[in-house]
C-alpha cells in the first residue's frame, strides 16, 4: 500500500474517531460480540490459516489463539459497564468541598502491530483492549504469517465496523509509513530491536507505547523438584507451544547439578512421550515459521561448541523446515545460542551449583518476559522471586500467567513496557482523566492575596491538617 | 537578546554554582528560537539582587556519567534502597529537611523567581511534606503483593502482582517550582526502592545550588544524588541507560528525553504542558469564578505552571461582568500597582520577558488588552494583563503563554467552545465553570486533557488520591500518591502452582479426546470436559 494511501486511510479513521461513534457502549460492545461471532463461523478458517503459517496443531490453534481471544472478547463484554465507569476517590480534606474521581477516555486512534507466531492472538488480542476502550484502530498484522493476514484483512471489514476498524496489510515499507502517521497510541509485538525503532518514531508525536518484546526466559530447576512433572511442564511450554517460537517460550534450563543428569533424561522421556521415537512425523507440534528462521536455528547448533554438546535431537530437513526438538548440555554461557532469544526447538541446559549461581547468571543478562522456577521449597520461591525480576514470573509451570486474566501480561527493561490482558488491556489503551469537581460556594478567603500573617497561619493550620488551629484562626485567637 | 542595563557585564559574570563544580550554560527555557543555542546568557535580577547564571561552560565528561551511572547501579543491585526501612528513612530525612531548612528554600525560591514565601509554602514545601506524609503511611500497602483471584485455566493456581523497583531512575526537574518538580518525583522513585540521579533545571541556579547542597546532607548520598548542569549535561546524562526516566518541561524537550530514551527501551514519565482553557458558561457565580482564576493564574508562579489556566473561552453574555469581577480580584488581590506587591512572582528571565512582551505587543493584540499591559525590565515585571478577544492565530493564542497574560475570547456557545479547544492539542488541564450538571457532563465526555477541575483552578495538582498527568501533547504516564510509586515500579505478574494435579491432557501427543476436554475444559463446559477425560483414560 502507498504511504499517501496509508495516510488518507488514517484520516478517515480519524475523522471516525471525531464522530464519536467509537466511545458510545453499544457501538463497543457491538464490536466485541461481533468477534465472539467472527471465531465462532470461522474458527475453521483460522486454524487452517494458522496452519498454513505455522504448521500449527488445531489443539494448540484453539488453546493458545482462538480460546483467548475469544474470553477476552467475553470478559470485557461482561465487565464493559464496569470499566469505563468513573472511579470515585477522596479529595484532599483541605480542597473540602469537593468530590474527586477519574475517569477513563480513549485515547483515539490506535495503531496495532502484531506479529508472527501467534498471528491471529497477537492482532485481535490487543484490539479487544482497543475497542472495549472506545478507540479507533488500525491493524497491522504480520507479513510473515500471510495466510493469517489475508484472513485477517478479509473477516474483519465482514464482521467490524469496517471504517473505524482497518486493517492494513504489508511489510516493512507500509509499517514505515504506518508508523510515520499520528498515533494516539501504539500497540506492538515483536523484537526489542524493532521495539526501539517503535518507540523513537513515537517519540515525533508524544505517542504513549505499550511494547511487548522478548528476551531469554529461562528456567531455574532445583533439586526439590518433582522432574517429571517438571519436564512435562516445561517440555509443552517449549514444543507444545509453537514449538519455542513464543515470546514466553522457556528459552534455557539452569538446573541444579545434582539432579541435572536425572534432568536431561526425565526430559529425553517425556519429549518420546509426547512426538514418539521420530518427531519429523509428529502432527503435534509447529514448523520453524520460514528458511530464514531455519538457518540461523541452524546456525546456532552449527556452532563447533555446540555440536558436542548435543544431548538429544539436532535433526533437521530443511525441506519440511523441521527441526528436532533439541537438548544442548552444558554449552558455553557466552556461546550465541546462550546470547541472542533462540525463538526455536532448541533448549540449552545449563547445571548450576546453587540457586545463587542461577540468580546470577539470570541477572548477568537483560531482563527477561517471563521467569520459570521450579522447586518446593518456598524460601526458594521468596528469593528467586526478590532478587531476580522479569515482566513476569511462573512457579512449577510455564506460559500459564499469559492466561491468567488477573495478572498483567507484559515485559521490563529489554523485554518490553507497558501490560495487557483482562482490564489491563482496557487500561493501556484508556487514559485515566483526573476530575475534580468544587461548588461556588464555601470560598475560603485565606487561599487569595493579599497574603496577611494571619492568613498564612490559616493556610499553614489547614494544609497541616490542624483543625484546632483552624478553628482558632477563624475565631481571630491564632495568628 | 538585549543585555539588562545596570547589571554586571559579560566580561565579569562569575561562576557561581555547582556541587560538582559544573557549570551550566544558560539556555532560554522554552522559547523556540533559543533552546539551545549556546552561549545565551540570561540574568535574573531578583529584588535587587543580580545572579548571572553562566558564563563559557564546562560540558560534563561523558566519563563521569559513565561512572555515576555505574556507581548507581552498584548501589541499586547491593540490595540498599529495597527494604522499607531505607525507605522510610529517606522519607523521614526530606520531611526533616523541609523543616529545618524552610527559611533557606523560601530564599533560594525568591532569588530565582521572586516566589512569595505563602506560595513557596503552600504550592512547594506543604505538597512535598504532604506526599512524604502521605507516603509512609501507606508505604507498607503500597509494596505489599496484590493477590488475585485464579480462574479455573490454572487450576490450582494462587497469583499475585509483586511491585518491584526499576533500579536506577533519572529524574529531571523543571524551573518554575524547582523544589517540588525536583523532590516530589524523587519521593516517587524512592518510595517504589529505586537509586535515583536527580537534574534540578540550571534556570532555578539558587534551588539547584541548595539542592545539591541539602541532599547530600539529609538523604542516602551515595543512592541519591543531585547533578547539576545544563543542555550538555542533561545531555549526557539522557545518553546513559536508565531504568526510567521522569521528565517535567516542554513539549519540545519530551520528544528529545523520549527519543533518547527508545535507544535503551527505558519507560518515561513526561509532564508536559500547553494551553490550558477555562470554559465559562454563563451560569456561574462571577465573582467567584473570577477570583479562582485570578488566584489560579497569577496567584500560582504568575502563571508560569503547567497547569496555569491559559486563556478563557466565556459564554458572551458573561464576559463583561467577568472582565471587570476580575479587574476587581486583581486590585483586591495586587492593589493599584502590582509592581510593589509582594505577593506576586516575577517573570523567571529575561528571555522570558521579551518572549512575553513579544506576544503583547504583535499587531491585533496590543490593542486588545484592557487592563494590565504595563511592565518594567529591571523587575522582569509585567502587569497582570488581560486581553478581550485575541486573533485566534496570534502567538499568544497559539502559544503556551507561561506569563501573566490572560486572552478572554467571547463564544457563543459552550459547543464553540469545546470545538474550539477539541482542534487544539490536549491540554494538560481543562478548567470548567457551570453550575449546570448536564453540561459538565457534556464536557468531561467530548473533550480531553490531563485532568479537569470544574469550578476551580490548579487544585486537582494536590489531591493525591487522582494521577496527575498529561495525555497526547501534555504528556504521558502521571504520578502522585500511589501514581508515583507505581511511577517507578514494575508490577511482575506472579502465578504459583503445585507439581500435584498433572493433567496428561495438557500434553501431546494431542487425540480427539484430549482436544474435547480443553475445549471444554477452557470454556468452563465442566460436565464434557469430565465426560472428554473418562474417553480419554478409556483410550
Amino acid at each position: 500500500m502507498e504511504s499517501a494511501v496509508i495516510a488518507a486511510v488514517c484520516g478517515e479513521v480519524r475523522g471516525d474517531f471525531k464522530s464519536g461513534r467509537t466511545r458510545s457502549l453499544d457501538w463497543r460492545l457491538a464490536q466485541l460480540k461481533s468477534i465472539v461471532d467472527l471465531i465462532k463461523k470461522h474458527e475453521e478458517d483460522i486454524t487452517e490459516a494458522v496452519a498454513v503459517d505455522m504448521g500449527k496443531p488445531s489443539y494448540e490453534c484453539f488453546a493458545s489463539e482462538i480460546f483467548p481471544v475469544k474470553s477476552a472478547c467475553q470478559l470485557a463484554i461482561k465487565n464493559l459497564k464496569n470499566w469505563t465507569a468513573a472511579v470515585n476517590v477522596p479529595p484532599l480534606l483541605a480542597t473540602l468541598p469537593a468530590s474527586a474521581s477519574m475517569k477513563p477516555e480513549p485515547f483515539g486512534v490506535v495503531l496495532i502491530i502484531s506479529a508472527w507466531n501467534f498471528p491471529f492472538l497477537l492482532s485481535l488480542d490487543p484490539m479487544v483492549g482497543a475497542i472495549a476502550a472506545g478507540n479507533a484502530v488500525v491493524l497491522k498484522p504480520s507479513e510473515m504469517a500471510p495466510a493469517t493476514s489475508a484472513l485477517i484483512a478479509r473477516l474483519l471489514p465482514l464482521y467490524l465496523d469496517k471504517s473505524a476498524i482497518r486493517v492494513v496489510e504489508g511489510g516493512v515499507p507500509e509499517t514505515t509509513a504506518l508508523l510515520q502517521q499520528k498515533w494516539d497510541k501504539i500497540f506492538y509485538t515483536g523484537s526489542p530491536r524493532v521495539g526501539r525503532i517503535v518507540m523513537a518514531e513515537a517519540a515525533k508525536n508524544l505517542t504513549p507505547v505499550t511494547l511487548e518484546l522478548g528476551g531469554k526466559s529461562p528456567v531455574i530447576v532445583d533439586s526439590s523438584s518433582d522432574l517429571k512433572v517438571a519436564t512435562r511442564r516445561i517440555a509443552v511450554g517449549k514444543w507444545g507451544n509453537n514449538n519455542g517460537q513464543a515470546c514466553v517460550s522457556p528459552d534455557y534450563v539452569l538446573v541444579d547439578s545434582s539432579c541435572s543428569t536425572k534432568f536431561i533424561e526425565a526430559m529425553k522421556d517425556t519429549l518420546k512421550s509426547f512426538y514418539g521415537e521420530n518427531p519429523r512425523e509428529s502432527m503435534d507440534i509447529s514448523r520453524v515459521v520460514n528458511i530464514n528462521h531455519f538457518n540461523r536455528l541452524v546456525g546456532l547448533l552449527d556452532d563447533p561448541n555446540i555440536a558436542s554438546k548435543i544431548a538429544h535431537g539436532g535433526e533437521k530437513d530443511e525441506t519440511k523446515l523441521y527441526i528436532a526438538p533439541t537438548l544442548l548440555e552444558d554449552v558455553p554461557l557466552d556461546s550465541k545460542v546462550m546470547s541472542e532469544e533462540i525463538f526455536g526447538p532448541i533448549l540449552p541446559i545449563i547445571s548450576v551449583r546453587s540457586i545463587d549461581e542461577a540468580i546470577d547468571i539470570v541477572n548477568s543478562r537483560p531482563k527477561p518476559l517471563a521467569l520459570y522456577l521450579f522447586t518446593k521449597k518456598d524460601k526458594v520461591k521468596e528469593k528467586v522471586i526478590a532478587e531476580t525480576s522479569a515482566g513476569g514470573m511462573v512457579v512449577n509451570d510455564c506460559c500459564l500467567h499469559f492466561l491468567t486474566t488477573t495478572l498483567p501480561f507484559g515485559g521490563v527493561g529489554e523485554s518490553g513496557m507497558g501490560s495487557y490482558h483482562g482490564k489491563f488491556s482496557f487500561d493501556a489503551f484508556s487514559h485515566h482523566k483526573a476530575i475534580l469537581t468544587r461548588p461556588f460556594w464555601m470560598d475560603i478567603m485565606a487561599r487569595y492575596p493579599p497574603y496577611s500573617a494571619h492568613k498564612k497561619t490559616f493556610i499553614r493550620c489547614l494544609l497541616e491538617a490542624d483543625f484546632v488551629g483552624v478553628i482558632l484562626c477563624l475565631l481571630g485567637l491564632k495568628g | 537578546m538585549a543585555a539588562v542595563p545596570g547589571k554586571i557585564p559579560a566580561s565579569q559574570r562569575a561562576v557561581a554554582f555547582g556541587k560538582l563544580g559544573l557549570l551550566s550554560r544558560a539556555s532560554c527555557c522554552r522559547s523556540r528560537a533559543a533552546r539551545f543555542r549556546p552561549g545565551y546568557l540570561s540574568l535574573s535580577p531578583r529584588r535587587g539582587l543580580a545572579a548571572a547564571t553562566c558564563t563559557a561552560s564546562v560540558a560534563m565528561d561523558p566519563l563521569q556519567t559513565d561512572r555515576l551511572v555505574a556507581e548507581l547501579r552498584d548501589e541499586f543491585r547491593s540490595g540498599r534502597t529495597r527494604p522499607m526501612d531505607w525507605r522510610a528513612a529517606q522519607l523521614r530525612a526530606m520531611l526533616r529537611m523541609i523543616d529545618e531548612r524552610e527559611g533557606e528554600i523560601i530564599e533560594a525560591l525568591d532569588r530565582d523567581i521572586g516566589k512569595p514565601a505563602y506560595e513557596t509554602y503552600v504550592a512547594e514545601l506543604s505538597t512535598i511534606a504532604n506526599s512524604c506524609t502521605n507516603a509512609l503511611k501507606h508505604l507498607r500497602s503500597w509494596m505489599a503483593p496484590e493477590k488475585v483471584s485464579t480462574s479455573m485455566i490454572s487450576f490450582p493456581s494462587s497469583g499475585e502482582i509483586v511491585p518491584e523497583p526499576l533500579g536506577v531512575a533519572l529524574v529531571i526537574s523543571a524551573w518554575n517550582f524547582p523544589f517540588l518538580l525536583s523532590l516530589d518525583p524523587v519521593i516517587g522513585a524512592i518510595c517504589a526502592g529505586n537509586a535515583v540521579v536527580l537534574k534540578p533545571s540550571e534556570l532555578a541556579p539558587a534551588t539547584a545550588a541548595l539542592l545539591a547542597k541539602l541532599v547530600p546532607l539529609y538523604l542516602d548520598k551515595k543512592a541519591i544524588r543531585v547533578v547539576e548542569g545544563g543542555v550538555p549535561e542533561t545531555t549526557a546524562l539522557l545518553d546513559q541507560q536508565w531504568d526510567k526516566i521522569f521528565y517535567t518541561g516542554s513539549t519540545r524537550v519530551g520528544k528529545i528525553v523520549m527519543a533518547a530514551a527508545a535507544k535503551n527501551l527505558t519507560p518515561v514519565v513526561l509532564e508536559l504542558g500547553g494551553k490550558s482553557p477555562v470554559l465559562v458558561d454563563s451560569n456561574v457565580d462571577v465573582k467567584v469564578t473570577a477570583r479562582r482564576i485570578a488566584l489560579g493564574k497569577w496567584g500560582n508562579n504568575n502563571a508560569q505552571a503547567c497547569i496555569s489556566p491559559d486563556y478563557i473561552l466565556a459564554d458572551e453574555s458573561v464576559v463583561p461582568k467577568l472582565i471587570t469581577a476580575i479587574k476587581e480580584c486583581l486590585l483586591e488581590f495586587y492593589g493599584d500597582d502590582p509592581s510593589r506587591s509582594k505577593d506576586i512572582a516575577r517573570v523567571v528571565n529575561g528571555s522570558h520577558f521579551e518572549r512575553l512582551t513579544g506576544l503583547l505587543d504583535e499587531d491585533g493584540v496590543k490593542d486588545k488588552i484592557v487592563f494590565g499591559g504595563a511592565r518594567d525590565s529591571n523587575k522582569l515585571f509585567i502587569a497582570p494583563t488581560v486581553i478581550l478577544d485575541p486573533p485566534a492565530d496570534s502567538a499568544v493564542m497559539t502559544e503556551e503563554i507561561f506569563g501573566p497574560l490572560l486572552p478572554v475570547i467571547p463564544v457563543d456557545s459552550m459547543e464553540s467552545a469545546m470545538s474550539f479547544v477539541n482542534t487544539r492539542p490536549k491540554p494538560l488541564a481543562l478548567y470548567l465553570f457551570t453550575r449546570d450538571k448536564a453540561l459538565e457532563k457534556k464536557v468531561v465526555s467530548e473533550t480531553s486533557a490531563g485532568g479537569m477541575v470544574v469550578n476551580d483552578t490548579v487544585l486537582h495538582f494536590v489531591t493525591e488520591t487522582m494521577p496527575f498527568g498529561g495525555v497526547g501533547h501534555s504528556g504521558m504516564g502521571a504520578y502522585h500518591g500511589k501514581f508515583s510509586f507505581d511511577a517507578f515500579s514494575h508490577r511482575k505478574a506472579v502465578l504459583y502452582r503445585g507439581f500435584w494435579a498433572d493433567m496428561a491432557s495438557r500434553y501431546p501427543p494431542y487425540t480427539i479426546a484430549k482436544q474435547n476436554f480443553v475445549r471444554n475444559f477452557l470454556q468452563g463446559n465442566y460436565l464434557e470436559a469430565i465426560k472428554a477425560l473418562l474417553q480419554n483414560l478409556r483410550s
